[in-house]
This record gives structure tokens, sequence and C-alpha cells, in this order.
């Protein structure tokens, strides 16, 4: 099984040095930028984005959209500027895989965000990154002032009629940031609150076409580009699937960590090989596939091809792919009330399920927690989880996954919470779940 | 008032950028620095150079985690309160912050050192449970560790990476 997964060619990971970024002569010593003189001397924006498009990629910042489908949600008579956001927001809890990604091959970053600015034509990115990276925003700036010296950023690049460039946007927090419309208002200013209906393709950064990617995503195009689509696709373990995928794992395992895997590598692939099992006196009773926002999944999936379109065909989602596994002694009930005070507190409280709805799941989850729960809980949580599916954006619905979960698979350790009146698994300490010490 | 010379290189930055209302948190940040945290004063300085009202600023102000509207230690302790930093310490290591430091969330310290507050997800998954200070990431933590992290910051320069 080590075997298997050792034997495969890292391709966002391959520059990897110990301890610190790729520099850019190593980058283009393994053919970095290779792709962007080719696109910009033999190619058209229209012929790199048919071969994203062919190539079957699809967004790694959590919802799976075709990105090629995405870069042709610009009409062909959309007018200029138009603009690109790369997202490392990444706010989605066990989720890393950016920083790790900016951290090993910045410039690969770069030219990803490069060429996918040249398939949309935009003019400018707007590289949209949270507080907690402030070391990663300054490794951009920095990574993307060497590219500026190197011809590739800036007027004319290259000595083509394409001129691009790249502002590092700092964003002060806030989960609800990462979702591309709230993105949108961020960046310009406004209080990250999500708009519906606006396609940003047509009507996005100050009135423009604007295309916001994830940073992953952006850093397959390169590869495509140089290896071709039918390559990208071979990359993938599953049939229909197309590339690696950098798998974050965390929680109770021996080596966690992010790693790039083939996509579509089975879980148990994943926790036995790189991530080193799970930890010594721990069992697996449940992971998340892919953040807070998918659901629980028990130990049966342990098999589960972790790709799209098997997880969604088992009824579950990828989402980021942050896989984070639970053990036999974390309480379920107490890892969802930690996720609820999570989705609660950052709630932007535009719209009423989610402002209402998510403190009412945290009150009912407390009690059960705490031997207050009452049978008639648990129809409550079910109704109040399926409210938040009336809420204006994704997020209710995706913190109302974990209460699912919850619901469908670890019915009897929400049934030991009642029938005992306390916590199966409370440790000797009574777990505190308020921010205020009793001092 | 802020200092001249800090003025003038927000009016330029804010000058040179297509859209000035994209600088809002940098400008916010900015100030932040120079008196510690937003101040009310701050922010109707700040908005005026940004050419917002007062409000239009402090619609966004109050909107992020990571800008300060109150007064705030002189290192701030951002605690990660996500679900795999919980699955370790189950709150504990935020208590146990209080506890030592004799704060409640968002005090500051009797020595004017510390605040702690609690944070969503700072995406060290792989460093749980882990904290930020001042923007730099300490993990995993242990009771003793932390210990050690607070002896260090009172004696040794610590440059401030962002938020203060």
């Amino acid at each position: 099984m080590r075997g298997e997964t050792s034997m495969f060619e890292e391709v966002l990971f391959k520059n990897r040095q110990p301890e610190r970024p790729a520099t850019l002569d190593e980058y283009r010593r393994s053919g970095g930028y290779q792709a962007l003189m080719d696109a910009l001397k033999n190619r058209t924006p229209e012929e790199v984005r048919q071969l994203v498009l062919d190539s079957g990629l699809r967004g790694r910042g959590g919802a799976g959209y075709p990105t090629g489908r995405k870069w042709a949600g610009i009409p062909a008579q959309a007018g200029f500027p138009r603009y690109l956001v790369p997202n490392t927001d990444e706010m989605e809890p066990g989720t890393f895989k950016d920083r790790i990604l900016v951290n090993i091959d910045p410039h690969l970053v770069l030219e990803g965000i490069i060429l996918a600015g040249y398939a949309v034509r935009a003019e400018a990115a707007y590289f949209f990154i949270r507080p907690s990276y402030e070391m990663d925003a300054q490794l951009i700036e920095r990574e993307a002032e060497v590219a500026r010296q190197a011809g590739f950023l800036g007027k004319n690049i290259l000595g083509s009629d394409f001129s691009f460039d790249l502002v590092v946007h700092r964003s002060a927090g806030r989960y609800i940031c990462g979702e591309a419309t709230a993105q949108v208002n961020a960046i310009m200013g406004y209080r990250g609150h999500p708009m519906k209906d606006r396609r940003m393709a047509q009507d996005g950064l100050w009135h423009r076409p604007t295309i916001v990617d994830n940073a992953e995503t952006l850093a397959c195009v390169p590869p495509i580009l140089r290896h071709g689509a039918a390559w990208f696709k071979g990359l993938a373990r599953t049939e229909g699937g197309a590339g690696t995928k950098l798998y974050c794992v965390s929680g109770k395992v021996n080596r966690p960590g992010c790693y790039e895997l083939p996509i579509g590598t089975p879980l148990r692939e994943i926790l036995e090989g790189p991530a080193g099992g799970m930890l010594p006196g721990s069992e697996l009773k449940a992971f998340m596939p892919g953040g807070a926002s998918t659901a629980f999944m028990p130990a049966q999936y342990y098999d589960v091809e972790m790709d799209f379109e098997p997880l969604e065909k088992v009824g579950h989602r990828l989402g980021t792919a942050a896989i984070m596994v639970f053990d036999q002694k974390t309480c379920l009930v107490a890892a969802t009330l930690n996720l609820i005070e999570y989705f609660a507190r950052e709630s932007c409280g535009y719209c009423t399920p989610c402002r209402e709805g998510l403190p009412y799941i945290r009150d009912l989850l407390w009690r059960l927690e705490a031997g207050e729960g009452r049978e008639e809980f648990i129809p409550m949580l079910q109704q109040m989880a399926g409210h938040m599916g009336k809420s204006y954006c994704a997020f209710a619905p995706g913190a109302a996954e974990p209460v699912l979960g919850l619901l469908k698979y670890f019915m009897d350790e929400i049934r030991e919470h009642l029938s005992q009146k306390k916590c199966p698994l409370e440790a000797d300490q009574p777990r505190r779940t308020l921010w205020y010490p009793a001092v | 008032m802020v200092p001249a010379e800090l003025r003038e290189s927000l009016e330029t930055e804010i000058a040179a950028a297509p859209h000035p209302r994209e600088q809002a948190i940098n400008v916010m940040y900015a100030f932040q620095r120079h008196y510690g945290y937003l101040s009310d004063e701050a922010l109707v300085e700040a908005a005026e150079l940004l050419g917002l009202t007062p409000l239009e600023l402090e619609e966004l102000a109050t909107f992020y985690d990571f800008i300060y509207r109150q007064p705030v230690g002189k290192f701030v302790i951002h605690v990660c309160d996500g679900v795999v930093c919980w699955m370790f310490h189950e709150n504990s290591i935020f208590d146990y912050l209080c506890k030592k430091l004799r704060v409640c969330a968002g005090e500051i310290s009797a020595d004017g050192l510390f605040t702690v507050l609690p944070t969503a997800c700072i995406g060290f998954c792989d460093r749980a449970p882990a904290m930020l200070i001042n923007g730099k990431m300490y993990g995993p933590l242990t009771p003793e560790g932390i210990d050690e992290i607070l002896e260090s910051l009172k004696t040794e320069y610590c440059e401030m990476v962002i938020c203060k």
C-alpha cells in the first residue's frame, strides 16, 4: 500500500525543498514558466480555456465546479477590465493545503494565476489571503516581485501584448469571506456579505467580469498546459476523475499533514499510508472528508474513494478534501457543538435561518452534552437543520452538515447522552464550552 | 493624529490604488499598529483618509475579528478553537491561558502585555493545538510550552507581524 502511493510522482509538490519555498530558478529548472512562454507564443486564450475544460479540472476550494466551465461563464462580448481573484482565504476548518502549497512552490501558484489571467483576458489579480497567513502573504508579494523582474508579470509579459499584474489583498478574518461573492464585496471594501444571483463571471469586482479560483485549482493549470488534458485525467485513480489532490489530514493520526496523491485515492490508503495510521490507542470512529461543512462519515466508509463523484454517490461531499479524523474517545455531540459554535459565531447575521437557527441548534446541543437533553430535541434538531436550507447563501446548509451526519450515523451516541443524563465520554474534568473561566 | 510620515505614506498608497476603498483594511491595520488598537479617533482619521464616512468604516471594523476596536495588550493571543485543535484539548488551552493571565476573553492582563481571544480555525491543523500571537503561529501546544512562550515574550523582543 505504501508502495503504491510512493511510486506516484508528485505534480504540485515536486519542487518541495526541506524547510523553505522553491526559488524561481528551481521552479524554472523543473520546467516552470514554460507553459506561460508557450501559451503567449502559440496558444490563444480560447485554446487555453478549452484545454482546461478538456482536462476535467474541478475547483479545489470546496464546491468542485468545473474550472473550464467557470471560465467559459465570461461572455465572449464581455467588456474590460476583467479580474481574477486567487482565493487563499482557506478558512474551512481542517484545511491548510493552500498554505503548504504556497510555501512549497510559490511560482507554481503564480504561473497558474498568470495563465488563468491570460485565459480569461484579465488585467489584474487580487490575491485574497487571510490574516493568519500573513507570512505567506509576504512570501507571495516578494516572489511576485521576483516574477515581475523576470518579465513574467506586469506590462507586456515576455514581450507579448498581454499585460497583467497581481496585488495581494489582505483580509482581516471571517469565514464567510471565502465565499466568492462575499470575497468580492470584501475586496471592494464592503462587509463580506454574499450576493445571491450575482454571476461573478459577468458582474463581479467593480461590476466587471471576475473569476474567483482557489489557489490549488490555479496551480493545476501550468502542468495541464505542459502535459495536456489526457495526461491530467490519467493522474486520477478514479474513472471520470482528473488530476492529483492535496489531502490535508488532521486529528487523531500519527502524521497529520498535507499529502499530494492521485485524486480518488481511497481513504484507507491515505490514513494508513502517508498519515501513518491512527494514534496509539485510537480507533477510527468518524471522519469529515472535506472540512467542517461536510458531514461526519462513520468507519464503514473507510474504503471510499476520495474524489467528487464517489463521495456524491454515497450522499457526501469531497469539500476541500481536508480529512479530519475522530477517534472513539472523542464525543461527537461535543464535536458538533464545537462546530456549531464556530458557525454561529462566523455567521454574517444577514438572514434569519442562519442568524437565529444556528444559536438554537447550539443551545440544543449544549443541553444534550450537559446531560439536560430530552427526547424531543432529536426531531427539533432535525427540523432546525432542515431550515438551514432556506438561508440566503451556502453557509447555513454547510453548517447543518455535521448536525445531519450526527443524526444519521450516531443516533446511539445521542441517545446515550439522554439515557445517562451526561456525556458518556466525558473526562474526569467537566468539558468547558464557554469562553469565560470561573476565576 | 498619526505622524505626518505615516499619513503621507498611506495617502500615497491610497492614491496609487485603482480603487481606494480596496485599501480600507490595510489602512485600518496601519492605524492599529500605530495606536495599538483602532480607537474612535483612529477610526475617524482613517475614514477621512479613505474618503469614507466613519460609519462606513465602522461597518468594516466591527465585521472583522483581526481589527480591534477596544484596547488590547501588547501581545494578542488568538487561540484556535477549530474542531481539530478542540479534539486535543477541548477548550482547555483557552481556559489555561485565561486562568494563567487572570483575564476573560478580550481583557488585558494586569501587566498590560496580553489579551486572549477565541479564533476560528487558523489553518494550522497539522500543528494542533495551535495559537497565533501577533500573527506568529505556535503549536502543538502544551501547558508547559505555553508557560515558556509567555515567559520568553516578556523578556525577548518580538517582531510584530501584523495585527498590532
